[in-house]
């Protein structure tokens, strides 16, 4: 077991007002699986990613990566972990605007002081692992949509992490792009097999995760379980009605 | 990395780059300006004080003339004889610098006997007044009565005074008067004394082989003035005196006209064996005001000055200009300086607000505080070097333009205001006009460009902890 979530709660003050983000996930995640995590806007599936992914601490529960309490690390301990141990797919792709293809990538290995001549061969061959070799010296600015994102693949894989956290990865993209990059994700989860966890609205995206989640006010509504496994080829999703209806 | 990121970044907002480079520059360049304008205020004082003194010169000594001895030069322009009527006349008087009385030499040997003395030498500072014209001639009336006078100097009076018709017949004539200040030089040790800090700029200087020679110097302006130049003469009184060499002295000095060996000066302004100013250099600044005691008990009615006396004097444009420069300069730099820092601080922190999106994928990505805030710091240092650059340049301009557009100072030393005195002594006052130069020095450069950074450093610092505190998710929820 990777992650095991215990009655994790996240509370948010917002104009004198508390806000229950997470209300108290019991959850659990296995190495290799690939999750969607599904639920209606404001519903705390981002602050949820955001925990998987260390970037926040829990407001009270357990949430433990690899039997390792995160609720009680330093932020220093934090940082260490989230530059070894994941790599991040944003929405907005968040690439850096002054930087080219190649440099965004060489971002995620400055934590580790890689040697520059490493780092360059490295972020090359990330870029080129995602069908961008002949992009390397463009800005994101140069580029579409879906080679952004596929810059921020590339950015989050260079470091062969053992979690890769996406955050609505085709929310900005047209229909075609976001095939390509699910598909993309697809197949290096696949070949990696390095756990994949993916924040979506998109339905025909989380049909391709082997494990999805629903999330509603901050809480673990429904689970779907085995609809898929690593070989098989992928089915339609079931619509969230009929999958509540199916588990839990 | 570090540099491409932070020259990426700096060319990507290089207008906001800029303009806290500039913010930096105004306040460095006013530093820069305000410093260098004190800094030649001080140097002017320093020239106005090294003029009354010489270079080397730590005290001086003089006597107030006493009010029965001073007195205005008397001319009388009447005729010796009817003859003489509507003929030439060309008449000078010698008199001591006014208000000084003559001190004897003795007390040369005197002040040098005392503790603490390293040289004395004394000179004889005097004024040549020259009335030239025509002695009047009458037209008309009684042919034996003696021409009336056509004109006195600035004092003189008439004298046989006639009624108003005999006065109508008389035919005046125009009359030039002049004036010549000359300084007598004991030629035993010119490192002391009114010629220590004087260069020769044509001619040579007078040595001691000249003690009892008619030879003179002349300062370059004087000399200009009356073209005269090395190997002419000049009539003092009835001695010709040949020009040796032509003189400068440092900017601001209160010059003589002419240098004469101290024997002649005493000769033509019969004070033999006598001076009326001396100078004494002392052992050691400290010994100075020792020194100045020991001599007011030996000459209890003499006035001695040391520098620190002359710097209290110092009035006028001069000093009210070194006033400005210390206190309503060192404010105005002090506040560009602080409002250049606000300034850089606050476009600093807006940067890093409108890159919390960017810090806060960098630290998702592994990246610590410390490095976010050296990345920070890296693009404030670079603004804080151009903003040093800038600065300095604009600061030297700004000198420049100073030093070009400002008036002369003038300052006025000793009691030039006194009302009711004896003419003598409102006339030893004196005034001196110094350009005022502005001098950017290395040392000048070097705080100047330390600010800048240290501003930057401050600017950085700031923006860069800020972004240091975010936390990841905090600053990717404040965009998403």
């Amino acid at each position: 077991m990777l992650y095991e979530l215990t009655d994790v709660t996240k509370r948010y003050r917002q104009r004198r007002k508390q806000v229950d983000a997470l209300a108290g996930v019991d959850l659990t995640i296995d190495e290799g699986e690939f999750l969607a995590i599904q639920g209606s806007t404001g519903s705390g599936k981002t602050t949820l990613l955001q925990m998987l992914g260390a970037m926040d601490r829990p407001s009270g529960g357990r949430l433990d990566f690899e039997g390792r309490d995160l609720a009680r690390m330093g932020e220093r301990d934090l940082s260490d972990l989230r530059s070894h141990s994941f790599g991040f797919i944003f929405q907005g792709f968040n690439l850096i605007p002054t930087l080219t293809a190649q440099e965004n990538v060489e971002t995620a290995l400055v934590p580790w002081h890689t040697p520059p001549e490493e780092r360059r061969r490295r972020a090359a061959e990330a870029l080129a692992g995602v069908g961008l070799a002949d992009r390397a010296r463009h800005i994101p600015a140069e580029m579409s949509g879906g080679e952004q994102q596929r810059v921020a693949i590339a950015r989050a894989l260079v470091r062969e992490p053992r979690v890769i956290l996406a955050d609505e990865p085709t929310g900005n993209l047209d229909e075609r792009t976001r095939d390509d990059i699910i598909g993309l994700l697809e197949q290096l989860w696949r070949e990696q097999g390095q756990t994949l966890v993916v924040v979506t609205h998109d339905t025909w995206v989380a049909s391709r995760a082997s494990r999805r989640i629903w999330l509603d006010r901050g809480r673990l509504e429904s689970e779907l379980i085995g609809a898929r496994r690593l070989t098989e080829e992928p089915v339609p999703a079931p619509e969230p009605a009929l999958a509540a209806a199916v588990v839990v | 990395m570090f540099f491409t990121y932070v020259f990426r970044e700096l060319r990507r907002r290089h207008r906001q780059a800029l303009l806290t480079a500039l913010g930096l520059a105004v306040g460095v360049a006013l530093v820069v300006a305000v410093t260098a304008y004190a800094d030649g205020v001080s140097t002017a004082q320093k020239q106005v004080l090294q003029s009354l003194y010489g270079v080397g010169t730590d005290i001086t000594v003089s006597q107030q003339q006493k009010m029965d001895q001073s007195g205005a030069q008397r001319f009388s322009m009447q005729p010796p004889s009817q003859s003489k009527q509507g003929k030439k006349f060309d008449r000078s008087a010698v008199q001591t610098s006014p208000g000084q009385q003559s001190i004897s030499s003795k007390r040369l040997a005197q002040i040098a006997a005392l503790s603490g003395v390293k040289g004395v030498t004394g000179s004889i500072q005097m004024n040549v007044m020259n009335v030239a014209g025509k002695y009047a001639q009458a037209s008309g009336g009684s042919s034996s009565q003696a021409a009336q006078p056509s004109a006195s100097s600035s004092s003189g009076s008439s004298s046989g005074g006639s009624s108003s018709s005999q006065q109508s017949q008389t035919q005046m004539s125009p009359i030039n008067v002049s004036q010549l200040t000359i300084s007598g030089v004991d030629l035993g040790d010119l490192g002391l004394g009114p010629l220590s800090s004087a260069q020769i700029s044509s001619g040579r200087q007078l040595t001691s082989s000249d003690a009892t020679g008619k030879v003179a110097l002349v300062t370059r302006a004087y000399a200009k003035q009356n073209s005269l130049k090395v190997g002419d003469t000049k009539k003092i009184d009835g001695t010709r005196f040949t020009i040796v060499g032509i003189v400068v002295l440092p900017s601001g000095t209160s010059s003589s006209d002419l240098y004469i060996p101290l024997k002649w000066a005493q000769k033509l302004s019969d004070n033999a064996g006598k001076v009326n100013q001396i100078y004494v250099k002392a052992d050691s600044a400290k010994v100075i005001s020792q020194v100045r005691s020991e001599i007011k008990q030996l000459m209890p009615k003499a006035t001695v000055t040391t520098s620190a006396d002359l710097a209290s004097q110092v009035s006028g444009s001069l000093s009210s200009a070194s006033t400005l420069a210390d206190r309503l300069g060192t404010w105005l730099a002090g506040a560009a300086l602080v409002a250049a820092f606000a300034v850089a601080s606050l476009l600093t922190v807006s940067a890093v607000a409108r890159r919390v999106r960017e810090f806060g994928t960098l630290k998702a990505l592994g990246w610590k505080g410390r490095r976010i805030v050296g990345q920070v710091l890296g693009e404030s240092m670079v603004q804080g070097v151009i903003g040093a650059g800038l600065g300095v340049a604009l600061g030297i301009v700004g000198a420049r333009l100073i030093a070009h557009f400002s008036p002369a100072l003038k300052a006025t030393l000793g009691n030039a205001g006194t009302q009711g005195g004896p003419p003598g002594v409102q006339q030893a006052a004196q005034s001196v006009t110094v350009a005022l130069t502005t001098p950017v020095s290395l040392g000048l450069i070097a705080i100047a460009v330390g600010l800048a950074l240290a501003g930057a450093l401050i600017a950085g610092g700031f923006g860069g902890w800020r972004a240091s505190r975010l936390r990841p998710a905090d600053a990717l929820r404040r965009v998403d």
